[in-house]
């Protein structure tokens, strides 16, 4: 007879002393760990929830101009600064990891109107109501120094936006035409016009480094590249662009806020019809900037909220508001892509995090192992109808949810209608143009 | 570069012909390693062979090209390049789904999600299968001598020949005065939970020996179970549910389960269900303490029951020989089987949910495959099986009067001979395969016999899930996770995994609710535009035959459609006539007043 029987030596199963961790033997088998499927459902339901719960997206809150925040610039080489100008010209160097103003300056008079921090990181250039491009030194002036521009530029027109180039000393401003300067000269190397009217914002691109974008007031966006003397193609939209930017990873394709409440992804090759269109907003959008992967968007509308949106998802998924925040005008995402700094009409600068439930600071592995485990459940079970009800559910202010229904509502209602005309006209007569196509007029070369 | 003892072959295809002679030592290198490989996996081993006949001398050639690729400063090459492999089965054991078949629609993003996500999970089963190598525990085995039958080794035989931990597992409690005891094991096998039918109830730490606490309630006890740990049980009594804490004070009495007859627990769902002698199938919440549902099953006195554990069913056996599935989600029946002539006496389920053994009035055994609900195997027991329990491992332990039997591999051979048989001194009327052990636990009326039965026992147990050596924190630790992420009672359904996969009937439902609403089918496929093509490939002529290529492709796609529809209606047809046919063959009862 031979037989073995089952027979453990529990000293391999249990710690020697009180000071060693536990042993956690694993066996893996599918068998041992039935209801697979069950079982993680209800985890990846209870770490939306706990999402929820922890979504505290709001850091703080910074104060100390006297007008509203029309403008701010990252810092290109420090995390912790950034700077911002007024609608009274006062511009203001702010520490934010200890939340605090560093420096103020009064830079123009009338608006600040743009402002960008050299490649550098050394100088920083603003334009101004005044007609003027100043160049200011990053660093304060000693004690008893007067606070002065490096370099003042005096216009003819008023410059409503500039932008640096990404490693040259070449700056492009706009206005009523879009000027490249040589920051060691004075007057424009080159200048681009395509017809009168005015622009409201201009970017290079930060890859094909040449290569400018700029809104303009005629409801087009023109593309450029430096080394031409006259402007590449443009499209024209049925309503104004108020600002582009780039997307930093793959360059080719830019997002532009509109007035129409809709943002517009396009690819720079083939502007005939946008990418995406980002709906959401319920009035105008102001600003946005891109998150440093590339990944996502932050926007800033005249509706007091600030959305972030995939960039090829075509509705947020987030939304930021408070009770205090007006209409915020300009917004940028920080260079860790960790937090959003958004400036408003009431003189605040507020600091947000990026990702509203994470938790700030060093994590321990065994969090960080939780925390990605969490994320891919949320990930696989995002569709199942209870776990996208919780995740996508957001408190709104009652004015912008009503305003949301009562477009919803014009929506269908206009749907509905073209829906019947088409019904009681000759087949193809009335054909089917989609949402991408309706907003583009046409694209000029 | 080059170390000394080797020379470089340049490889010229003028020296393509002169191959090197065959050394010695290479082929004892490969020998070792082929070696090496049948310790780790017969499959990986019949391939190397096959390799070797076939392509040795390439190999060979292919080997001696690696070694020159790579140089030690030692002059020795890795005899094992490369990652360890990993043997097919077990990769099997690991698979959770089939590859996904690659269609043409699917979009680029798709295809690179579907490709990323099959190598995931292709990466967690080749690492969970090398973990399964190393696993520390075998399984038991019992083996006799020539011509020697296992079922005669008696347990005393058995006790004598293992160790002595082992020897303590086979014991007798004499407890004569209380009648025939039900048994109950805790999920990590560490504590024995017994009831007699005069009232009394004790919970033992079994492999200590330690008295837990030793009650008389004072009634008749139906049924004891262990609720999700040891800390607390259920007493199914004359009357109502009780609640017991390990202690033996009594924590709740419920009302609203009268004279219930079974129990089961399901460890997963927290949720005790009970049959009872006026026929309901209740269940109830032990974590919020509520009941789930009350369903009337209106099959009369319901005294056997047990639970699948692969999805959480209940299945209930009937008078009239039906066994039956439920689900707290539904009022009636899942499915309802005729197992047998007479009444079913007991049912079991075996942990993957595969294979459903029942016996019943007509002293048959049967084995039936539950997920297509066909029978399997049908064996004659002279006297007839009143408990059925199946272990961890595959085991089949029924009790026949005083005694019980063990077999093995019902399913997959037909069995003519127990396992094991041991008698005990009175009738059996709980058995119970402690989990994590080669124990069986049989209530009798005597008392109660703890039996070794080796191979019944998962040797590996996973910590996280089941530890029967946890300490009191981790237990609390383990309880706060088990609450964590109890599955709602909702979820129990047939087919534990649809909850994972696509819902095909909502999308289609969607899009046809879309369609209606948009007046046109957004995903539909646009009329066939010809590209142009540059470089003075588009002229009309070739534009023209691009277009015929897809021209009839719409009409193709219909005419498809209808021939295999009529192909399915001519196979229904043939079907059913078959049926019929074979319906009109048999005999009914009435036909004996044919003339």
């Amino acid at each position: 007879m031979k037989v073995k029987v089952l027979s453990r030596n529990p000293d391999d199963y249990v710690r020697e002393t009180k000071h060693d961790i536990q042993r956690v033997p694993r066996n893996y088998d599918p068998a041992l760990h039935p209801f697979e499927v069950s079982r993680e459902y209800t985890r990846a339901l209870n770490a939306t929830k706990l999402e929820r719960v922890f979504a505290k997206p709001f850091l703080a809150s910074l104060d100390g101009h006297r007008d509203g925040v029309n403008c701010m610039a990252k810092h290109t080489t420090s995390l912790s600064t950034l700077l911002s100008g007024s609608c009274d010209g006062e511009v203001k160097v702010w520490n934010l990891t200890k939340h605090e103003c560093v420096r103020t300056l009064q830079a123009h008079e009338g608006f600040v109107r743009g402002m960008i921090v050299r490649y550098c990181g050394t100088s920083f250039f603003t334009v101004g109501d005044d007609k003027t491009i100043k160049q200011w030194k990053m660093e304060a002036p000693g004690y008893g120094e007067e606070e002065e521009p490096l370099n003042t530029i005096l216009g003819k027109t008023v410059f409503t936006g500039l932008d640096h180039h990404q490693k040259e000393a070449v700056f492009a401003t706009c206005g009523q035409q879009v000027d490249i300067w040589d920051e060691q000269r004075s007057s424009p190397i080159r200048s681009f016009t395509w017809g009168v009217d005015s622009f409201s914002a201009v970017r290079f691109n930060p890859v094909e480094t040449e290569l400018l974008a700029s809104c303009a007031s005629d409801r087009s966006i023109v593309l450029y590249d430096m080394r031409e003397s006259a402007p590449l193609k443009k499209v024209i939209m049925t309503m104004r662009s108020n600002t582009l930017c780039w997307n930093p990873m793959e360059a080719y394709y830019f997002t532009c806020s509109n007035e129409d409440y809709n943002l517009y992804t396009y690819d720079m090759r083939y502007l005939k019809r946008p990418l995406t269109v980002h709906m959401d907003h319920v009035s105008a959008v102001l600003d946005l900037d891109y998150s440093p992967t590339g990944k996502e968007f932050v926007s800033a509308s005249f509706d007091k909220t600030i959305r972030i949106f995939p960039k090829d998802g075509g509705h947020s998924r987030e939304v930021y508001h408070t009770k205090r925040m007006q209409h915020v005008i300009c917004v940028k995402w920080s260079s860790d892509s960790k937090y959003i700094l958004s400036g408003s009409d009431e003189m605040n600068i507020r600091l947000w995090k990026a990702n509203a439930a994470e938790k700030l600071g060093v994590l321990a592995p065994r969090e960080k192992q939780a925390r990605n485990y969490n994320q891919k459940l949320k990930e696989k079970f995002q569709h199942h109808p209870q776990i996208r009800r919780i995740a996508h559910h957001r408190h709104l202010p009652k004015n912008i949810y009503h305003q949301r229904k009562e477009q919803r509502i014009m929506k269908e209602a206009r749907q509905r209608k073209e829906r019947n005309v088409r019904k009681h006209s000759k087949p193809g007569s009335v054909p089917v143009v989609s949402e991408k196509e309706k907003h583009v007029v046409t694209v000029v070369k | 570069m080059a170390s000394p003892g080797e020379a470089v072959v340049k490889e010229s295809h003028v020296e393509k012909k002169k191959k090197p002679p065959a050394r010695y030592w290479q082929e004892s290198q490969e020998e070792v390693k082929d070696e090496n490989k049948v310790d780790k996996g017969k499959n990986r081993a019949g391939e190397a062979a096959l390799q070797k006949k076939t392509q040795k001398a390439k190999k060979r050639k292919q080997e001696e090209h690696q070694r020159d690729g790579k140089k030690f400063r030692s002059g020795k090459s890795d005899p094992f390049p490369g990652p360890a492999p990993v043997p097919q089965d077990r990769m099997q054991k690991f698979k959770r789904k089939d590859k996904m078949k690659k269609s043409r629609g699917q979009t680029y993003k798709l295809k690179d999600i579907i490709s990323r996500t099959e190598e995931a999970s292709e990466m967690s089963q080749k690492q969970a299968a090398r973990v399964d190598l190393l696993l520390p525990e075998d399984a038991g085995f019992l083996e006799g001598d020539e011509e020697e039958d296992t079922c005669t080794i008696s347990q005393q035989d058995i006790a004598d020949a293992v160790d002595i931990t082992s020897a303590s597992k086979y014991f007798n409690l004499n407890l004569s005065q209380f009648g025939p005891y039900r048994v109950d094991y805790t999920k990590t096998g560490r504590h024995l939970l017994l009831g007699g039918r005069r009232g009394h109830v004790a919970c033992i730490d079994w492999q200590s020996k330690q008295l837990m606490c030793e009650i008389n309630v004072m009634e008749s006890v139906n049924d004891v179970k262990w609720l999700h740990s040891e800390t607390m049980y259920a007493v199914a009594q004359k009357k109502w549910l009780y609640i017991y804490d390990s202690n033996g004070i009594e924590l709740h009495c419920i009302r609203k389960f009268n004279d219930v007859l079974r129990m089961q627990f399901l460890p997963y769902h927290f949720l005790l269900a009970t049959v009872s002698a006026t026929g309901f199938l209740q269940y109830l919440d032990v974590s919020v303490g509520k009941e789930v549902a009350a369903i009337c099953t209106k099959t009369g006195r319901l005294d056997v029951m047990c639970q699948n554990p692969h999805n959480a069913i209940i299945h209930l056996g009937h008078h009239n020989g039906t066994v039956t599935l439920w689900s707290p989600n539904q009022k009636e029946a899942l499915v309802k089987m005729l197992c047998h002539q007479g009444g079913v006496r007991s049912v079991a389920v075996d942990k993957t949910g595969t294979y459903m053994v029942t016996s019943g009035m007509d002293k048959k055994l049967k084995v039936y495959d539950i997920r297509a609900f066909k029978p399997l195997k049908s064996y004659f027991l002279p006297s007839g099986a009143s408990c059925l329990s199946l272990s961890q491992r595959g085991l089949l332990s029924a009790a026949t009067g005083d005694i019980v039997q063990v077999y093995r591999d019902v399913w997959s051979t037909p069995v003519t001979k127990p396992y094991m048989a041991h008698r005990v001194r009175g009738a059996v009327w709980g058995l119970h395969f402690c989990p994590f052990e080669d124990v069986l636990g049989v209530g009798h009326g005597g008392g109660f016999t703890s039996m070794l039965v080796p191979g019944a026992g998962e040797p590996n147990f996973d910590g996280l899930d089941a530890n029967p050596y946890r300490s009191v924190k981790q237990r609390q630790e383990w309880e706060v996770k088990a609450l964590m992420e109890k599955i709602q009672p909702e979820l129990i359904s047939l087919d534990p995994t649809q909850l994972g996969q696509v819902d095909r009937a909502t999308f289609e439902q969607r899009h046809q609710d879309r369609v209606q609403a948009l007046g046109f089918d957004p995903l539909a496929k646009g009329k066939f535009i010809p590209k142009h093509k540059k470089k003075g490939r588009s002229s009309a002529g070739s534009v023209e035959k691009r277009k015929k290529q897809v021209a009839h492709e719409d009409q193709r796609d219909v005419i498809r459609k209808t021939v295999e529809d009529k192909m399915t209606i001519e196979k229904e047809r043939k079907e059913r006539k078959k049926t019929t046919a074979a319906l009109s063959n048999q005999k009914s009862a009435l036909d004996r007043f044919k003339k």
